[in-house]
């Protein structure tokens, strides 16, 4: 996760599934900031890269909007940490934006496939 | 999980804590949270081999900027705005406790200045009573910003630790202008005393920016920055002012329901000491949330610069279809050289406001709008004010509209051309920036004119 200069996905296109993907990870169970990146990164293949502290921004904004949950809690080694858990309402919204992603999703595909026809020679990595 | 860091990156760690603490945007809670991200990210780097320092290093790296860290809490919490501006100077935060001798520091310095400015009456000279002679209000006319302005320099000397030669020679205008427009014999009431008075004010609060700004007043870069000081100063002053009226109409209003009179003592006490105090607290006001990243201004500026620009250009077609062009009238020559006053501010603060890099969109249209329209009416109101002088001759007020209206000419005249460039995309917006702070001492050499010249010019009249 080498942060700014991010050569493999573009800045906007981390920054617009930024939400769905933390939303999604919660989805999984109650985690904390460090674990989510790690899961992210994980979940990419090392492809999506964030720079590490935007990550706590959009969490608090999440907990403003009421789709997660915080809590602190002292692990057995004694360090403060604070989880998050999904909210029914976040719940909601993950669906909401897994339906838009979907239409995004399949429109491209369907687009790549007029340009895979007129470019065929050269085809195109597509991750996902 | 925890590992054993050694002490020297041990407090390099805590460096990190309290400069991040510094940052307003950021409660000790947050900064817990990053802390904890930061050794969990440590420990896994020193679990893949790299000693302390440098997992330190990697991790803070990959954090990401602190400042641009900060502004995305800032902008997650603009809630918390507010709160902060009631917390002392630049490192208080709420986690550090309320900055209690910052605050008595400035209640000081705005008590000095109020009694200063009350220091007159022992000697007699009170126009805030009914008894008070038109002397007494000519001397407070000429001196109120000599009496009020040096404590703001003093404020400033102080919050930012300034030499004692700076503080001297920032006071030296004072002490020039403090002689010239009392040792000057004005007609009183006069044109040439009235133009002194407004133009005091105007100078000393160039010479007070330049201790604001430490003496570094010659880049464009922080006298924008005065600028921007300007523009919040004036927007909280006008709050407090508000509030403070109704303070004292309502507490004139009590003490009658219980038949005692408060008028004598809020009209000689509570409002020239509140107007002058409140000087300095809105000073350390604006100060104490430079670091947050919300204004005010640019608000006001977005809202207005179109609604002006809407106007100037309905009065000029209004001109244009009645015939009736500039009437060369004093009240009205007077109306529209405040008019583009305050089409500049307004040009000035959205300037101010503006991310240079960002691309022209259709604020910037509006402002090419507003500048060109501005443009035309000053055009139009030199006519009028050289047809007069051609016709009546000089006089003070004359002379100081025509120099006032030339010197707004050059300034949009090339505003409008810079913006009209930059629209186009061949010019950047800094140039416009350059232009105007470049602009800024015109002002002032200007209002040092008016004051010091245009008495022995028109033998104080």
């Amino acid at each position: 996760m080498q942060a700014e200069t991010d050569s493999r996905i573009g800045k906007d296109l981390v920054a617009a599934s930024a939400m769905p993907l933390v939303l999604a990870i919660l989805n999984e169970g109650e985690t904390y900031g460090y674990a989510i990146l790690k899961r992210i990164q994980e979940l990419s293949g090392g492809a999506m890269e964030w720079t590490d502290g935007m990550l706590y921004p959009l969490l608090h904004r999440l907990d403003r909007l009421g789709f997660v949950e915080a809590r602190w809690d002292s692990p057995e080694n004694g360090r403060k940490r604070r989880y998050y858990r999904i909210t029914p309402a976040g719940s909601d919204a993950l669906q909401e934006q897994r339906r838009q992603w979907d239409v995004v999703a399949g429109t491209l595909r369907n687009a790549w496939r007029s340009f895979e026809a007129a470019m065929a020679p050269m085809t195109p990595v597509v991750v996902g | 999980m925890e590992s054993s860091i050694e002490p020297g990156v041990e407090a390099r760690i805590g460096e990190w804590r309290s400069y991040l603490l510094r940052r307003q945007a950021l409660a000790g809670a947050d900064i817990d949270e990053l802390e904890d991200h930061l050794r969990s990210e440590m420990s896994e780097l020193g679990a893949a081999g790299l000693n302390g320092e440098e997992s330190f290093l990697v991790a803070i790296r990959r954090m990401g900027g602190v400042h641009e860290l900060s502004r995305e809490f800032a902008r997650e919490r603009s809630s918390r705005l507010w709160k902060q501006l009631m917390l002392g100077g630049e490192g208080a935060g709420e986690r550090e406790g309320t900055n209690y001798r910052g605050i008595a520091i400035t209640v000081g310095i705005a008590a000095a200045a109020a009694l200063a400015f009350k220091a007159p009456a022992v000697f007699g000279v009170n126009p805030f009573v009914d008894s008070g002679s038109e002397w007494d209000a000519s001397f407070y006319a000429r001196n109120a910003a000599l009496l009020a302005l040096p404590f703001l320099v003093g404020f400033f000397a102080w919050r930012r630790a300034l030499p004692a030669r700076t503080v001297a020679a920032l006071l030296a205008p004072f002490a020039i202008a403090a002689v010239l427009v009392n040792a000057y014999p004005f007609d009183q009431g006069g044109d040439t005393e009235i133009l002194a008075m407004i133009h005091l004010p105007i100078l000393l609060w160039l010479v007070a920016g330049v201790g604001y700004l430490a003496g570094d007043w010659r880049r464009s870069g922080p006298r924008m920055d005065f600028v921007r000081f300007t523009g919040e100063w004036f927007i909280y002053y006008a709050l407090i002012a508000f509030g403070g009226g109704v303070l004292c109409a309502v507490t004139i209003g009590i003490f009658q329901a219980i038949d005692l009179d408060a008028e004598p003592v809020v009209a000689q006490w509570v409002l020239p000491c509140g107007a002058v105090g409140a000087v300095i607290v809105v000073a350390w006001l604006v100060e104490a949330k430079q670091s947050v990243i919300e204004n005010m201004a640019p608000v006001l500026t977005a809202v207005f610069t179109p609604l002006f620009a809407l106007m100037l250009v309905a009065a000029i077609v209004g001109m244009v279809a009645s015939g009736n062009l500039i009437d060369a009238d004093r009240d009205v020559l007077i109306l529209l050289d405040v008019l583009l006053v305050v089409v500049l501010g307004l040009v000035l603060y959205a300037i101010s406001a503006r991310d240079p890099d960002t691309r022209p969109g259709l604020m910037d249209g509006a402002q090419l709008v507003l500048v060109v329209s501005a443009l035309v009416i000053d055009v139009l109101a030199l006519a009028a004010i050289v047809w007069r002088i051609s016709e009546f001759g000089w006089t003070p007020n004359r002379t100081a509209g025509l120099g006032l209206n030339v010197l707004l000419l050059a300034n949009l005249a090339w505003t409008a051309w810079l913006l009209t460039g930059f629209w186009r995309g061949r010019r950047t917006f800094a140039e416009l920036e350059r232009w105007q702070t470049g602009y800024i001492p015109l002002y002032g050499a200007w209002a040092a004119a008016v004051v010091a010249v245009f008495p022995l010019a028109f033998t104080f009249e």
